[in-house]
């Protein structure tokens, strides 16, 4: 009976996601002719310097997003109930807009005869900096950074802060010694809910960067785009690979329980 | 001994609803004192004020005679193990009972001595590394109480820190804990609405309702000299009957005038008698002081339960000799058995067994257990 009940899911995972991992992995190990071929994973290493700057660019975003995440999300746990429904309200509002389109009028804002120079009076060139593609990615990501860290802070037994004082913690010392630690599975799951789609985004660079450089998100789709399908398949086989070993890393990190959410 | 907390006219009031009502109270240097009340009385409040986790509205909190009203909880010396415990799910048994000393930056050495010191006394030796959430109910609680006794607080309190726990480890964890208690000689405040539990633990037992408090005594003063009906009913069973003063030594109830051992009330002012079941005996009906009819008998195991019917007024008994039902016994009481209260507010609402239930009584016991 269950086994029936599963047969849609299974045929459904088998077609969308099984399958085309398997694509992808043919794909890397074979060359244009089809035959196989460790030529593409060599050919990896001409994008190391994309890759960094793609690492560098999303740790920083990754970082930017825990630093305003977790007070507010810290703030939101401990406001009235009424309160958080509106913070939570507030903060989806945004995700309700699409991803392309909000990032489309944040280049319209910041660009460099737009919105906030004409209004400002100002010439400042943000468009096509490294900062504006990571105020893209904090501006983007920022809620699966708060929502997991508010459920886990919200969920920690209210008599956890209480016992914190009564054995001697100040307000300090209770977020510290009690609250951060208990805090820690969502802190997990918003950093990985950040981290990869910021280190693989291709079309946040591309408006924001102002085709100035290139992540590697954007090298995968132009494989793609100009049909050299066997290298973006190896690409996106070795961002598979080191996301899946980050995520097993933070999983450990984080006693396993609840944490990683893998996207 | 020395006065260690005093309350002076606290009150508190939550949304509007007054929870503590002028609350006068002094708590004596290493006594055992229990706050014993029905669910929703004020108890829990009293203790979380004393514990620094609510603030009063009116009135003061001293501490070694000095206020302490606004010292924030961190910063007093007064411990408090939770209902449900609230052990560090992060950390493990040794790091949970450590807490407190790391807080204060105690040296390691020292840490390991103490904790090592505190695992034997609530005889969890070599559970140091075991997580909590591992750890039974029983277990949980041991870990409480020594994390919050390592740091040496002056007052240790308890909120029904043994409601959670089934009623052979009940037994157990009272023993033990006024053992420890006695053996390090702090001040225990306790909360509960057992009072079996109170009785048998405590030094003084405070008597409260209504967030106001009906009676302070030692557990025999509480039991034996109720000062009011709700005191009377709360603490064990008794039969609470309408009767008048005729003057000292004499009380007329039930139809009938009776010696006892009460006086320095008005002459033929109306007062409660109260008499416990187990000072009742069952004789037969010539012999009687009064007679009824038997309505109901249970068997109890130490003794039968014997509800009689007289002029209309339900009677508990609580006799080893059995007695069939619809019999008509008479039945007899001593003097010292009867004794006698001001009429207060509760009178009337408590001391008859007509509307009598074991269901009843279990309830409204269970679900005590949240309130704030």
């Amino acid at each position: 009976m269950n086994s029936i009940a599963a047969a849609p899911h299974v045929f459904w995972a088998i077609l969308f996601i099984v399958l085309p991992l398997f694509i992808v992995v043919y794909y890397a190990f074979v060359d244009s002719s089809g035959n196989f071929s460790f030529e593409n994973i060599t050919a990896l290493k001409d994008y190391a310097p994309i890759f960094g700057l793609s690492v560098e660019l999303s740790v920083i975003a990754t970082a930017v997003c825990l630093i305003i995440g977790y007070p507010l999300a810290y703030i939101m746990a401990r406001a009235k109930p009424k309160n958080q429904k509106l913070f939570v309200m507030l903060l989806m509002l945004p995700m309700w807009t699409n991803l392309l389109i909000r990032t489309y009028s944040i280049m319209a804002i910041l660009d460099d005869g737009g919105f906030l120079n004409t209004l400002l009076n100002t010439s400042f060139h943000i468009v096509g900096t490294k900062g504006a593609v990571i105020f893209g990615m904090v501006y983007d990501f920022l809620p699966y950074m708060v929502l997991p860290i508010y459920t886990c802070i919200s969920k920690i037994d209210k008599h956890m802060w209480e016992a914190a004082q009564d054995l001697g913690c100040n307000t300090v010392t209770t977020l510290t010694k009690v609250i951060l630690p208990l805090s820690m599975s969502g802190i997990i799951s918003g950093v990985t809910m950040v981290l990869v789609p910021s280190i693989s985004t291709f079309y946040i660079s591309q408006k924001l960067g102002g085709g100035t450089f290139e992540l590697i998100g954007d090298t995968i789709e132009r494989q793609f785009v100009t049909g050299a399908l066997n290298v973006g398949a190896a690409i996106s086989l070795v961002m598979m690979i080191l996301i899946l070993i980050s995520l097993t890393v933070m999983n450990r990190f984080g006693n396993g329980d609840e944490g990683g959410i893998i996207v | 001994m020395a006065k260690l907390i005093e309350l002076k006219g606290i009150s508190k009031s939550f949304d509007g609803e007054k929870v503590l009502n002028s609350i006068n109270l002094y708590i004596r240097d290493g006594e055992f004192v229990t706050l014993l009340g029905p669910s929703g009385c004020g108890k829990t409040t009293m203790l979380r004020i004393i514990g620094g986790f609510e603030v009063a509205d009116e009135g003061q909190l001293c501490f070694d005679g000095v206020e302490i009203s606004d010292v924030p909880a961190y910063k007093r010396q007064v411990n408090t193990v939770f209902q449900k415990y609230a052990l560090f799910p992060h950390l493990n048994v040794y790091e949970n009972i450590a807490f407190p000393l790391r807080i204060k930056k105690v040296a390691e050495e020292q840490i390991k001595t103490k904790v090592t010191e505190m695992l034997k006394m609530v005889a969890l030796s070599g559970f140091e590394n075991k997580s909590v959430s591992t750890l039974s109910g029983g277990q949980q609680q041991r870990v409480a109480i020594a994390r919050a006794l390592i740091s040496h607080p002056k007052v240790l309190l308890l909120d029904e820190p043994l409601g959670a726990l089934d009623l052979k480890l009940r037994k157990d964890m009272q023993n033990e804990l006024k053992t420890i208690q006695q053996a390090i000689g702090i001040t225990f405040v306790y909360v509960t609405h057992d009072q079996e539990e109170a009785l048998s633990m405590s030094d003084t037992v405070v008597v409260i309702s209504d967030g106001e408090i009906q009676q302070i005594g030692t557990p025999t003063d509480i039991y034996n000299e109720p000062t009011n009906a709700f005191v009377a009913d709360f603490i064990g069973e008794s039969n609470i009957i309408d009767g008048v003063m005729l003057e000292d030594r004499r009380v007329r109830m039930a139809g009938h005038t009776f010696d006892c051992v009460d006086g320095g009330f008005d002459k033929n002012e109306l007062v409660d008698v109260v008499v416990r079941p187990e000072d009742i005996d069952v004789v037969s009906p010539e012999k009687g002081m009064l007679t009824g009819i038997v309505t109901a008998v249970t068997f109890k195991g130490v003794h039968y339960e014997i509800i009689v019917d007289i002029k209309g007024f339900k009677w508990m008994i609580q006799s080893t000799d059995y007695v069939a039902p619809e019999e008509n016994i008479g039945i007899y009481i001593e003097p010292d058995a009867i004794h006698v209260m001001k009429k207060s507010k509760y009178s009337g609402m408590f001391g008859d067994y007509s509307t009598f239930s074991d269901e009843i009584e279990q309830l409204s016991d269970v679900d005590s257990a949240e309130e704030f």
